[in-house]
């Protein structure tokens, strides 16, 4: 029994449109008669792919088993690093305030890094998509990959499609309660790793793992662990294809980034029409190749038809080529009736013309160029990236100090940042105001630079007081600047000396 | 108003509302979606029970969790005052000369001390401590009292005419007020005192002024006018004035003999609070 879901078709529209007799009828009443026929809202149907064998599914599980095992042993890659530094690779240290990335070490002042990165991501997204349409939705995107996952599980329980649709319409039996029990307990467990892996990325993975189980790991750990393992058993397990279609705002988004040239999972209509059953030996003649043998239909996961052209709901995994493939096979076809193509091509070849892939369009140019630009200005600021950081802050309250022989003090707060991992000895110098001292409270002043020690990996704020005498006091305002080095690097921080004198 | 149309492409019926030509189709709802409103609908159920959630007019519903921010303040309250405590026990023990030594009791001096001196002493000498007129300034290097730290702590824990045994005492006689000089002889007095601050003054007041200044003032502001920190008495010869610079003001000043009043802060604030206040006082002023 093949059961054929369409849902680009809705019910009977002359049905829904009028009420009996075909006379109009009023809004209210509409919605009580579409209550009466259950259809104000939409149960799920069930969808029971049938397992393919081919290209694109040999690809899926290669990169199932790749993004998994990133997903799984990057928290337990160790780094060495100088200290008492965290030694794990990747580890995002909310408690010590740093996001470790092997030799990358990122404060969060500097999260515009990985705001840039998010941008580059969305732009290298856009790009594909333009190009090869919804690659991230049907090979590497979480959701994707767990339900692929999920499948896998159900099928050694249960079995592949007709066994499924049997077991369901089945009674109760021991049988069924074992599978259906053995199937969730393993969908469990992979929820339970998927969100026991997710919190090792927060802590040091060898000591969390050890905390996690006599109870002593942070409330985080636990809830967010429960979370991930309520939402993985339910996002894969039961939700979905509806996650794609209901919840997910990619699928909108993605729609403006292809056209007609953009390559996707296509049923070449110019080649498969007219569809019909075949009689073996008979002649190919005056018909298409598409034979109605439905086997698309069955192995999409997402219970669509491809024949009925591009989709909302089509991921793009390609799973429908495999099936199509094989079945071209044993009929001594050509394969790729169904292939990744383009509506151009499509309507090439309908009209007899060759089909051109043209991948230099102004959308791939633009998102191109678009990337090529962020990306550049990225890797700049993160070569051109000091491991010391100024900032002065100047006093507000008082902006200025009259001393008892007319000079003028203006108390500053350097915040100076060293983020590399010694210990730095730093000069500090003062310009733009003539004649001025430098003291650090406590300490004696000086006309020259003052000496300070910023411990490694923190901020230090050190109180300086900047003395200018009356013969400088020319202005309101003195633009100056201070300047911390080690001889090594040097930072900058212009600022304003405030003197007191009338406007 | 409702002008319902079947959508040629999908075939579905749209909801009859139209923006700008574009048309929205009347899709049914997913189903769970139903059941998500009625799983918010439970949660809040739940969570009034567990939590505070419904008003009274006595009160509120408590929740059975016991939830109380109120509480969670006093408890968060008593923990800061046990961490305190171990601090506070070092800055007991510490000298002042020893707390601005150790930068991590220092920092916490700081720190403390610029709680209080914004709960205590803000209101006179300003959040910044830059003083007004009357008011000191704390910031500069010009201390009726003295700058150093010794000199602070002891002004802080006595207060200054707060009429409390043992406080700093300095009282400059209301010379015009009280009638002790004449109009004329304080005019002469106001220009010498322009004069030891190295300003141009009128020479013949100056010297009519000269005697009556060692007689009346050298008491106290010293012969050659810098003051007596002793005393609590001014140096005249420097840019700093409490009450004022310009001639009105110094005549002011000499006529009616104004002095300030700051309270025994030692009977109000404990003893380790007036050390840390005392160590932020002196950093914001350059430390002398």
């Amino acid at each position: 029994m093949t059961v054929v879901i369409d849902r680009t078709r809705g019910p009977d529209p002359a049905q829904r449109r009028a009420g009996p007799g075909g006379t109009p009828v009023s809004a209210a009443e509409r919605v009580r008669q579409k209550k009466a026929a259950g259809d104000l809202y939409q149960a799920r149907v069930p969808i029971y792919p049938k397992l393919v064998h081919g290209r694109w599914r040999a690809i899926k599980w290669a990169l199932l088993i790749g993004t998994l095992a990133i997903y799984y042993v990057t928290p337990w890659l160790r780094w060495e690093r100088p200290g008492a530094l965290p030694d794990q690779a990747v580890l995002v240290d909310f408690t010590g305030q740093r996001f470790y990335f092997f030799w990358i070490q990122l404060w969060p002042q500097e999260v515009y890094f990985i705001t840039g990165l998010l941008v580059m991501a969305a732009l290298a997204l856009f790009l594909t998509t333009a190009l090869f349409g919804r690659l991230w939705c049907g090979y590497a995107c979480p959701q994707t990959v767990w339900t692929d996952l999920y499948i896998y599980v159900e099928r050694l329980f249960e079995g592949d499609r007709n066994a499924r649709m049997r077991l369901d319409a089945a009674p109760m039996s021991f049988d069924k309660l074992w599978r259906k029990t053995g199937k969730h307990l393993v969908w469990l467990a992979i929820a339970f790793g998927t969100g026991g892996a997710w919190i090792f990325y927060f802590h040091d993975a060898p000591n969390l793992i050890r905390d996690f189980w006599v109870g002593k790991a942070p409330a985080t750990a636990y809830v967010s662990c429960a979370v991930l393992t309520g939402t993985t058993y339910l996002l894969a397990g039961f939700m979905r294809e509806q996650v794609c279609t209901y919840m997910c705002p990619w699928p909108r988004i993605q729609g403006a980034m292809l056209d007609q040239h953009s390559l996707q999972v296509t049923y070449r209509t110019d080649r498969g029409e007219p569809r019909g059953a075949h009689k073996k030996n008979a002649s190919w003649e005056g018909r298409g190749d598409c034979v109605d043998c439905n086997q698309c239909v069955v192995a999409c996961p997402m219970g669509i038809d491809i024949r009925n052209g591009p989709q909302l709901e089509c991921i793009n995994c390609g799973l429908c080529i495999d099936a199509c493939d094989e079945i071209m096979g044993k009929l001594g076809r050509p394969k790729a009736l169904i292939a990744y193509d383009t509506d151009a091509a499509v309507a090439a070849r309908a009209a007899k013309q060759t089909p051109v892939y043209p991948l230099v369009r102004p959308r791939t140019v633009y998102y191109g160029a678009a990337l090529a630009l962020v990306s550049g200005l990225m890797l700049w600021g993160f070569a051109n990236r000091s491991t010391l950081d100024l900032h002065a802050l100047r006093d507000r309250n008082p902006m200025y100090v009259r001393l008892h022989d007319g000079a003028v003090r203006d108390g500053y707060t350097l915040k100076i940042a060293n983020r590399g991992f010694e210990p730095k000895t730093l000069q500090v110098a003062f310009a733009g105001v003539p004649g001025a001292k430098l003291k650090i409270p406590g300490e004696p002043a000086t006309e020259g630079v003052l000496t300070v020690i910023a411990p490694p990996n923190e901020v230090t704020a050190v109180r300086i007081f900047v003395n200018a005498p009356p013969a400088a006091l020319t202005a309101p305002d003195l633009p100056a600047a201070f300047t911390v080095t080690d001889g090594k690097v040097e930072a900058v921080a212009k600022t304003t000396f405030v003197t007191g004198a009338a406007r | 108003m409702s002008d319902r149309k079947i959508d040629e492409h999908t075939g579905v019926e749209t909801t009859g509302h139209e923006w700008d030509g574009i048309r929205e189709l009347d899709n049914p709802l997913p189903r769970w979606w139903l059941w998500v409103m009625w799983a918010s609908v439970a949660f809040c159920v739940v969570y009034w029970i567990l939590m505070p959630a419904w008003p009274g007019i006595n009160g509120y519903t408590k929740g059975l969790l016991g939830k109380s921010d109120r509480a969670e303040v006093a408890q968060d309250l008593t923990e800061f005052k046990q961490i305190r405590g171990k601090e506070a026990a070092k800055l007991t023990n510490a000298s002042l000369e020893q707390i601005e030594a150790d930068p991590q009791l220092q920092a916490y001096a700081l720190a403390l001390g610029a709680s209080v001196f914004g709960d205590n002493c803000a209101t006179c000498h300003g959040t910044g401590g830059a003083g007004s007129k009357g008011y000191p300034n704390l910031r500069d290097d010009v201390w009726l009292w003295g700058g150093s730290l010794e000199d602070i702590h002891h002004t802080i824990e006595v207060g200054v005419r707060s009429g409390e045994d043992g406080a700093r005492l300095s009282q400059m006689p209301a010379f015009g007020r009280d009638q002790m000089l004449q109009p004329a002889q304080i005019d002469d007095l106001t220009e010498y005192v322009v004069h030891l601050s190295r300003r141009k003054a009128d020479a013949a007041a100056v010297a009519r002024a000269s005697t009556l200044y060692q007689e009346q003032c050298a008491a106290c502001h010293a012969p050659d006018g810098t003051g007596a920190q002793a005393m609590g008495a001014p140096n005249l010869t420097d840019a700093e004035w409490l009450y004022g610079s310009d001639r009105e003001d110094i005549k002011a000043q000499i006529w009616n003999g104004r002095g300030g009043v700051m309270p025994t802060w030692g009977k109000r604030l404990d003893p380790e609070t007036i050390k840390a206040l005392t160590v932020y006082v002196h950093a914001n002023a350059g430390g002398q």
